[in-house]
C-alpha cells in the first residue's frame, strides 16, 4: 500500500526488480520519495532494504552479475538514461555508510575531496565550503582547530559526521544513509539523529535502519520491506500505529525480525 | 545562493567534460598496454633465444652437440655441450646436499620447536642471508671457502666444483627454509594438537604429521631451489672456472652453462660465429629448464594451497 | 572440513603399560631432545657462515677502505684505485631503473587489480609475471644484449644496463604493488564512487596514495636486487676497466658488483685486488643495509593506519 500524494516525487520507483545472478533481491517495488522528508526503510535482515537504496545511486552496479528491470526516476528522469553520467547522479545523491569510512587523509582533505576531484581548487571556496559543511554536520566546533589532523583521530561518531560533511560539501539534494548509527554508541547515535532532523529542512533523506525505534523517532514516512517486496509504505504514524498489512504489524510488534 | 549554484554547476561541468570522459576511456587501454610489456619481455626472451639457438642447432651436427668435447675457440672448434650440462648438474647437486637438509631442518625448527622470541630473531637473520648479492658469495667462495677446503683436501684445485657447490647451497638455504616453513605453518593447529594430545613428541609430530601434510609446499620449495641453483651464475663463474672438460671429479674446475654464457660475452664473441650462437643455444636450454621447473613448482604449490 | 587428511600416527603412542613401555617413552623423549638440538644447530650454522663471511670481508678491507678509496678513480695500481666512478655508475644505473620499473610495475599492478576482468588476459599477464620472476639473470643479459645492445644500438651504456635491469626486477615491483593495492579496503573505494568519482580518479586519489607505502617497499626491494646483480651487466659487455666517470646515460660505465667481479677474477695476478674487492663489497652491503632499513621503517610506520 503506498501513500497518495500529488507532489512531484524526488524519486519514483516503478516495478523495480533486481537480481544478483539468478537470485531475486527486489520484487516489483513501486515507491515514491518526496522532497525534504525523512523516509525510513525497515525490514528484517536480507529483506532488500540496503539493496534498495544502493540502486538509487547506482552503487549496486559495482557488484558483478547484478541485473535490474523496471524504472527509477530521479526528478522525473530515468537514472539509467544513457545521457546522464552515473557520476553526476552520485554527485547529487550522497551516501553515508554503516561503518564510518573517512579517507586516510586529514579532516580538511576529507571534506573537500568531492570539490577537489571536480577541479575546484580555489582556496577560498575550499575553506568556506569546508566550514559550511562541517557546521551543517554539527562537527565544526569540535574540529575547527585541528582540521589538519588525520581523520582517524576522531571518534566513531565524529567520523560519521565527517562522512556526512564530506557528502554535503558538493551540495547534493538527497542523502542516502545505510544504517548510519548501527556501529555507533548511543550518544553518537543521538547526535546523528538530531542532525538528521536538522538536515531534512534542506535535504531529502532516506535512511535504512534495523532499529524500529529509530525509524519511529526520526522519519516522516516508512517503507517496510520483506523478502525483496515492498510490503507497505506510508506515513510513519500510520505504519507504527495502524499498519494495513498483517506482516507489517507482526514485524513492528517484534513477532519476527 | 550564488556559491551553491556554482559548486553544483562546476561539478556537473567537470563530470561531463570531454577531458574527463577521454581519460576514463583511455586509461584501461593505456594500462593494458603497459601490462603487456611484461608479456612482450617473455616473448622477447623466447624469440631472441630461439632465433640464434636455431642457427646453432642448424650449424652443428647433432652428434657433436651431445659429445663431451667442448672447445669453442680452438682452431677446429667443437661444440659438445655435455660438459656444461654435467657441470651444472654437479654443482647443483652439491648445492642441494647443503640446502635441503639445512633448509628443511631450519624450517622444522622455526615452525615446530622455536619459541616466539627465537623465531623473531632467527627468521629475519635467515632473510638477511637471502638478501646478500650473489657476487659477494662468489667472492667468499673463491677467497675463503676454496683455500679453507684446500687445507682439508690437499688435492683440491684452485678452481673446483665443490666450493661453489657448497656456497650455492648456503645461499639457497633461506629459499628452502622460508617456503617450507610457510607450508608447515599452514598446517592447521588442530592437527598438531591432536597428535600432541596423544603423547607424541614434537619430533614425531613433525615427521609423522607436519611433513606429510605440508609435503607439496616442501617439494615445491625443493624444485624452486634446484631451479635457482641451475640458474646461478656468479658463484660458479668465479669459483669453478672455465675448464671445459667433462668430468665427475668435483675437485677440478668445470664450467657450468651459466658460466659459459658469461665467459663468452665478456670476451670477444664475434657476432655471427657459431660460438656466438652457441651462447643462445645454451641460454635457450637454461631458459626452458628453469621455466619448466618453476611451472612445476607452482603447480605443486597450488595443489597444496587448495587442500586448505 | 573438506579434504581433511587422516594421518596415521604410527607406533605406540599411549599410556605406559609396563616398564619396557616407559623405557620406550624415555627414548623417544631423548631422541626428540637431541633432534631439537640438531635442528637448532643446523639453523644457526647457516647464520654462523654469514658471520664468518662478514668477518672475513671486513678484515680484508681494513686499511683499504678509506675516503680516498671512495673518492678516487679506478686504476690498475691497487694502492691508487678508487671507486668513485663505479659508485657514480651504480647511481646512474638506478636513475634509469627506478622510474622505468616503478612506472611499468605500478601500471601493470593497477591494471591487474583494478581493471582486468577474470579471464584469459588477466591470467596470461599474471602467469607471465610469475614466470619472469624465475628466469635466471643471465638470460636477461642475453635479452638485453640482443634487444638493447644491438637492435636499439645502445651498446653497453647506462641506458642499456638500466633497461635490462628494469625488466629483471619488474616482477618484484608488480607483485608488491598488487598486494598493496589489494590491501586498500573496498569501503574506501565505495566512499569515493558514492561521491561521483570515476574509476580512474578513485585510483589516482585514493587507491594509489593509500597503497603507496607498500609500493615503495616493493620498489626498494627491487632496487636492492638490481644494485647487486652482476650477470646481466657482464653479458651486456661491461668491460673490466673504465677509467672515465660516466657523465650521461649513453656513456659506458661500470657498477659496484661488476667491479667486484673483475677484481675477484684477477686476484690470482694481483692479490691486493682481493682487498679492493672486499672494500667494494662493504660499500655495496652498507648501501643495501641502508635501503632495507628504510623499507622496514616505512613498513612499520604505515602499518594498517585505517
Amino acid at each position: 500500500m503506498t501513500v497518495k500524494d500529488d507532489r512531484d516525487a524526488v524519486y519514483e520507483a516503478k516495478k523495480l526488480n533486481l537480481w544478483y545472478g539468478d537470485k531475486i533481491a527486489l520484487q516489483d517495488v513501486d515507491a515514491r520519495i518526496y522532497e525534504n522528508e525523512v523516509t525510513a526503510v525497515i525490514g528484517p535482515s536480507g529483506c532488500g532494504k540496503s539493496t534498495f537504496i544502493k540502486v538509487l545511486n547506482r552503487m549496486v552496479e559495482l557488484i558483478p552479475s547484478v541485473r535490474t528491470s523496471g524504472e527509477i526516476l530521479y526528478h522525473g528522469k530515468s537514472i539509467f538514461d544513457r545521457s546522464i553520467r552515473v557520476e553526476e547522479l552520485r554527485s547529487r545523491v550522497g551516501m553515508v555508510f554503516q561503518k564510518p569510512n573517512p579517507f586516510p587523509k586529514s579532516i580538511f582533505e576529507n571534506v573537500v575531496y568531492g570539490l577537489k576531484i571536480h577541479g575546484i581548487h580555489d582556496k577560498r571556496i575550499l575553506n568556506e565550503t569546508a566550514e559550511k559543511s562541517l557546521r551543517s554536520a554539527a562537527l565544526w566546533n569540535e574540529v575547527k582547530d585541528r582540521l589538519n589532523d588525520n581523520a582517524y583521530a576522531l571518534s566513531g561518531g565524529q567520523q560519521q559526521r565527517l562522512c556526512i560533511a564530506r557528502c554535503l560539501a558538493i551540495e547534493p539534494d538527497v542523502l542516502l544513509m545505510d544504517e548510519p548509527t548501527s556501529a555507533l554508541d548511543p550518544i553518537s547515535t543521538q547526535n546523528i539523529e538530531d542532525l538528521i532532523y536538522e538536515l531534512k529542512q534542506d535535504y531529502t533523506i532516506i535512511i535504512v535502519t534495523h532499529n524500529m525505534q529509530q525509524a519511529a523517532r526520526i522519519s516522516d514516512k516508512t517503507a517496510f520491506f520483506l523478502m525483496g517486496e515492498l510490503i507497505e509504505f506510508n506515513d510513519t504514524e500510520i505504519i507504527f500505529n495502524k499498519p494495513s498489512n498483517s506482516k507489517t504489524e507482526e514485524y513492528i510488534t517484534g513477532r519476527f525480525g | 545562493m550564488e556559491s551553491t549554484k556554482s559548486i553544483r554547476e562546476t561539478v556537473r561541468r567537470n563530470i561531463n567534460s570531454k577531458k574527463n570522459k577521454r581519460m576514463e576511456k583511455l586509461m584501461p587501454g593505456v594500462l593494458l598496454a603497459t601490462a603487456l610489456i611484461s608479456v612482450l619481455t617473455t616473448l622477447g626472451i623466447v624469440v631472441t633465444l630461439l632465433i640464434d639457438a636455431y642457427k646453432f642447432f642448424e650449424a652443428v651436427p647433432f652428434l657433436e652437440i651431445f659429445s663431451t668435447k667442448l672447445a669453442p675457440l680452438a682452431a677446429e672448434p667443437s661444440f659438445g655441450i655435455l660438459p656444461l650440462i654435467n657441470a651444472t648438474i654437479m654443482t647443483s647437486v652439491i648445492a642441494m646436499f647443503v640446502a635441503i637438509p639445512i633448509g628443511l631442518t631450519a624450517a622444522l625448527y622455526l615452525s615446530e620447536f622455536a619459541s616466539d622470541k627465537q623465531r623473531k630473531v632467527l627468521k629475519p637473520m635467515l632473510e638477511l642471508l637471502a638478501g646478500i648479492p650473489t657476487i659477494v658469495y662468489g667472492f667468499f667462495a673463491y677467497s675463503f671457502v676454496t683455500p679453507f677446503l684446500m687445507k682439508l683436501i690437499p688435492s683440491l684445485g684452485a678452481k673446483n666444483a665443490l666450493s661453489p657447490g657448497i656456497v650455492m647451497g648456503i645461499m639457497i638455504i633461506p629459499l628452502v627454509a622460508s617456503l617450507s616453513e610457510d607450508a608447515m605453518s599452514a598446517v592447521p593447529n588442530s592437527m598438531r594438537e591432536g597428535a600432541l594430545a596423544l603423547g607424541s613428541t614434537k619430533l614425531e609430530v613433525s615427521i609423522k604429521v607436519i611433513i606429510p601434510a605440508a609435503i607439496s609446499g616442501i617439494i615445491a620449495s625443493f624444485v624452486l631451489a634446484i631451479s635457482r641453483a641451475v640458474g646461478e651464475t656468479m658463484v660458479v663463474t668465479i669459483a669453478s672456472g672455465s675448464a671445459k672438460n667433462f668430468t665427475f671429479d668435483i675437485t677440478r674446475s668445470m664450467q657450468t652453462m651459466t658460466a659459459y654464457i658469461v665467459e663468452f660475452t665478456s670476451g670477444d664473441a664475434g657476432s655471427g660465429t657459431i660460438g656466438y650462437y652457441s651462447l643462445y643455444a645454451v641460454g635457450f636450454l637454461l631458459f626452458v629448464f628453469t621455466l619448466l621447473m618453476n611451472m612445476f613448482a607452482h603447480r605443486i604449490a597450488k595443489k597444496f594451497r587448495e587442500e586448505y | 572440513m573438506q579434504g581433511t587428511k587422516t594421518i596415521q600416527v604410527k607406533d605406540s603412542i599411549g599410556p605406559a603399560k609396563s616398564v619396557s613401555d616407559s623405557k620406550q617413552i624415555r627414548n623417544r623423549i631423548v631422541v626428540n631432545f637431541i633432534a631439537e638440538r640438531i635442528f637448532l644447530v643446523s639453523t644457526v650454522s647457516a647464520l654462523a657462515v654469514l658471520g664468518v663471511l662478514i668477518y672475513r670481508i671486513i678484515t680484508q678491507s681494513i686499511g683499504w677502505l678509506d675516503l680516498n678509496f671512495l673518492t678516487g678513480k679506478l686504476s690498475i695500481f691497487p694502492e691508487k684505485a678508487g671507486i668513485f666512478g663505479v659508485i657514480t655508475g651504480t647511481v646512474m644505473l638506478m636513475l634509469v631503473v627506478i622510474p622505468v620499473t616503478v612506472s611499468l610495475g605500478t601500471a601493470t599492478a593497477v591494471f591487474l587489480e583494478e581493471y582486468a576482468k577474470k579471464g584469459r588476459v588477466q591470467t596470461l599477464i599474471q602467469t607471465n609475471i610469475s614466470n619472469l620472476a624465475g628466469v635466471p639473470s643471465v638470460i636477461f643479459g642475453l635479452l638485453g644484449l640482443t634487444v638493447f645492445g644491438r637492435i636499439f644500438n645502445l651498446g653497453s651504456s647506462v641506458l642499456a644496463g638500466g633497461l635490462t635491469m628494469s625488466l629483471l626486477v619488474l616482477p618484484i615491483v608488480v607483485v608488491a604493488s598488487q598486494e598493496a593495492i589489494r590491501a586498500v579496503p573496498g569501503y574506501l573505494r565505495d566512499a569515493s564512487y558514492a561521491m561521483g568519482a570515476t574509476k580512474w580518479i578513485t585510483i589516482k586519489k585514493i587507491v594509489l596514495p593509500t597503497a603507496l607505502p607498500g609500493i615503495l617497499t616493493g620498489t626498494i626491494l627491487a632496487i636492492s636486487r638490481a644494485i647487486g646483480e652482476t650477470a646481466p651487466l657482464i653479458v651486456l659487455g661491461i668491460p673490466a676497466l673504465i677509467l672515465r666517470t660516466p657523465s650521461n646515460f649513453m656513456d659506458d660505465f661500470t657498477a659496484l658488483p661488476v667491479q667486484i667481479y673483475y677484481w675477484t677474477l684477477d686476484t690470482v695476478l694481483t692479490k691486493e685486488y682481493a682487498n679492493l674487492a672486499a672494500s667494494t663489497i662493504i660499500v655495496l652491503l652498507v648501501i643495501l643495509f641502508i635501503m632495507n632499513s628504510f623499507a622496514i621503517i616505512i613498513r612499520n610506520k604505515y602499518q594498517k593506519r585505517y
